[in-house]
């Protein structure tokens, strides 16, 4: 394979007892880029990663990350990623700067060039004022950032990261996602897992979907949408009483499943031609059925998480041992 | 839907994320050291954490010395100059037990995982965090010391006999730790730790001649008691601080220290290294 892969893994297997936790993972990152790991909770997506980033060592299969094998070289590996867990990876005894100072001490660093660095961090990061405090007073967006600060002390040329916007609110999300551009742009590769479709859909290239272990989908959300369906036309009626006429008047018009919402007057249909949704929202009108609002687009990853595993993404599954 | 990303990255982000260049790597001994450091500072931020290095040893000495001295011994100043070392032993060789505790609540936190991923000599992470155990076992020591000297303690030994005897006892009690360390790493919670680290360490320094001349014990626990190597280390540390060393006994605690190490370093280190 060539050297433009960030990560090349076959076959990974964990067991954890008799649950294969990760059941034959095959991936192929490409480098500088984001790729989104996407899972319900307990699919795998964090063994795998564990794997990847020298924690784990797998039961099967062979991974290389930047070239390094994960067993036989796992000091390579560790030499150059960092890995942001979806627990605390920082001390909360200790201060925002004596993580930091901590960190780049264990990296190499004189005293002095350290304790540069943490400020440098701090003041990125926008954690200046908190530089002082013990990471246990910190609130949850300045803790992932901390998290992420700590894990490119020296900037790395992969980073994983655990589910990094896990219980934030949105303003910290985005903050958390516009570091993960910066990092993109300057170069580092990215490898994020998520239970946000919307997180996937906004940051990654390229996206596998992980379930009980496999990846059943992998592509560029582009890719992964269209081959759920062309796309999606969503209706709202002013009526709902008249929802059972529409229904039956799109899919003949349409020729496609025709699905009621939870929203008694709404309705989606499966269809991504403009042309036909057209005529077919005229007939609608012509035949007395008021149109109180209607869009077409791609799929939502809900959409194609939904299509793909048979279950909606928010489904926290039990993993049955 | 389409929002047009607005990839808005101030100057300063952008600078901080630019840094490439990676330092030679730090030596075990530096690395050790940090991790050394990081325990201090756990120290000075939750200073309490010294009351069981502070106030277990004066409670204990205290109780010990009143309550029994008088007639375990005919006179409390008698019973101190036979208690005083077993109690300083005691007391170093029950707290090396919040080694395996401390490394447990690291696994628990998630940060072992940060220090597993990072490029560095992988046992530092634990022996670092001994040489700041050393630092707690040093205050605990000088208490004792302290206490029993204004409480009419004499060794005959001098400073130099009470230093070696404090030396020793430190030696064992880093040996020591790498049992701890081990359970740390078995044991799922902190409490199972403190509460296996006290069933092993009861029997060991009760049954021993901490308190008492083993000459009226029965025989069986007599037995025990001579083979204890807590036993051992406690007359090594009376000898030396009354000046009459006693080397058998100092060999067999540098012997048992090094046997601590050879089997629960590796085994410690082994855990280190394939924990879940």
């Amino acid at each position: 394979m060539t050297s433009d892969l960030a990560i090349e893994a076959s076959g990974l297997v964990k067991l954890f007892g008799d649950m294969r936790a990760v059941d034959g993972v095959d991936l192929a990152v490409p480098a500088g880029a984001v790729y989104g790991f996407l899972g319900p909770n307990g699919a795998g997506k964090t063994t795998t990663i564990r794997m990847l980033a020298t924690l784990l060592i797998p039961d099967a299969g062979t991974a290389r990350v930047l070239g390094h094998d994960i067993v036989s070289d796992a000091d390579g590996v560790r030499s150059r990623v960092s890995l942001t867990g979806q627990f605390a990876s920082v001390d909360e005894d200790l201060t925002g700067t004596e993580n930091l100072v901590m960190l780049a001490r264990l990296l190499g660093y004189s005293r002095g060039q350290a304790r540069e660095r943490a400020v440098e961090l701090l003041e990125a990061f926008g954690l200046a004022e908190a530089a002082d405090r013990l990471v246990k007073t910190y609130s949850g967006g300045m803790r992932r950032r901390i998290d992420i600060a700590a894990s490119i002390v020296v900037t790395p040329d992969l980073i994983f990261l655990d589910e990094p916007t896990t219980g934030l609110d949105p303003r910290s999300r985005n903050q958390v996602w516009d570091i993960v551009r910066a990092l993109v742009a300057e170069g580092t590769t990215v490898l994020l897992t998520s239970q946000y479709l919307e997180e996937a859909d906004q940051l990654a290239d390229r996206i596998a979907v992980i379930d009980h272990g496999k990846i059943i989908a992998e592509g560029t959300n582009g890719e992964l949408k269209s081959s759920v369906g062309s796309g999606s036309l969503h209706v709202r009626l002013v009526k709902p009483g008249q929802r059972p006429e529409a229904e039956h008047l799109l899919r003949r018009l349409l020729d496609t499943t025709v699905t009621p919402d939870s929203d008694p007057a709404a309705l989606t249909a499966m269809a991504g031609d403009a042309e036909q949704v057209a005529l077919a929202l005229a007939e609608l009108t012509r035949s007395g059925i008021e149109v109180a609002a209607f869009s077409l687009g791609q799929p939502t990853m809900d959409e194609v998480f939904l299509a793909l595993t048979g279950h909606p993404a928010e489904e926290h599954e039990e993993v049955s041992a | 839907m389409t929002v047009a990303v607005t990839t808005r990255v101030d100057d300063d982000l952008r600078k901080a994320l630019t840094n490439r260049s990676r330092p030679s790597r730090p030596s075990a001994l530096s690395t050790s050291f940090t991790f050394g450091w990081r325990a201090l500072l756990k120290i000075k931020h939750v200073p309490e954490q010294l009351f069981d290095v502070t106030l277990f040893p004066i409670m204990m000495t205290l109780i010990f010395t009143y309550l029994f001295g008088g007639a375990l011994a005919g006179s409390t100043t008698e019973y101190l100059q036979f208690f005083l070392p077993g109690i300083l032993v005691q007391t170093v060789v029950m707290i090396t037990m919040y080694t395996g505790v401390g490394i447990n609540v690291d696994i628990a936190k998630g940060i072992f995982d940060r220090f597993r991923s990072l490029p560095i000599w992988r046992p530092a992470a634990v022996v670092g965090a001994l040489f700041g155990d050393a630092v707690r076992y040093s205050v605990a020591a000088a208490v004792t010391v302290g206490l029993g000297l204004v409480l009419g303690f004499r060794p005959a030994g001098g400073v130099g006999g009470v230093l070696v005897a404090v030396v020793l006892l430190l030696v064992f009690s880093f040996s020591l730790s790498w049992v701890w360390t081990t359970l740390g790493f078995v044991l799922k919670t902190e409490k199972s730790v403190m509460g296996v680290s006290m069933m092993v360490l009861m029997p060991l320094t009760f049954g021993s001649n901490i308190y008492v001349d083993p000459a009226t014990m029965p025989a069986w626990l007599r037995a025990f008691v001579e083979v204890n190597p807590v036993s051992h280390l406690v007359s090594a540390v009376r000898g030396l601080m009354h000046g009459v060393p006693n080397w058998t006994s100092v060999g067999w605690v540098l012997l048992a220290s090094v046997a601590l190490v050879a089997v629960f370093g590796p085994l410690t280190m082994r855990l280190y290294r394939t924990k879940q």
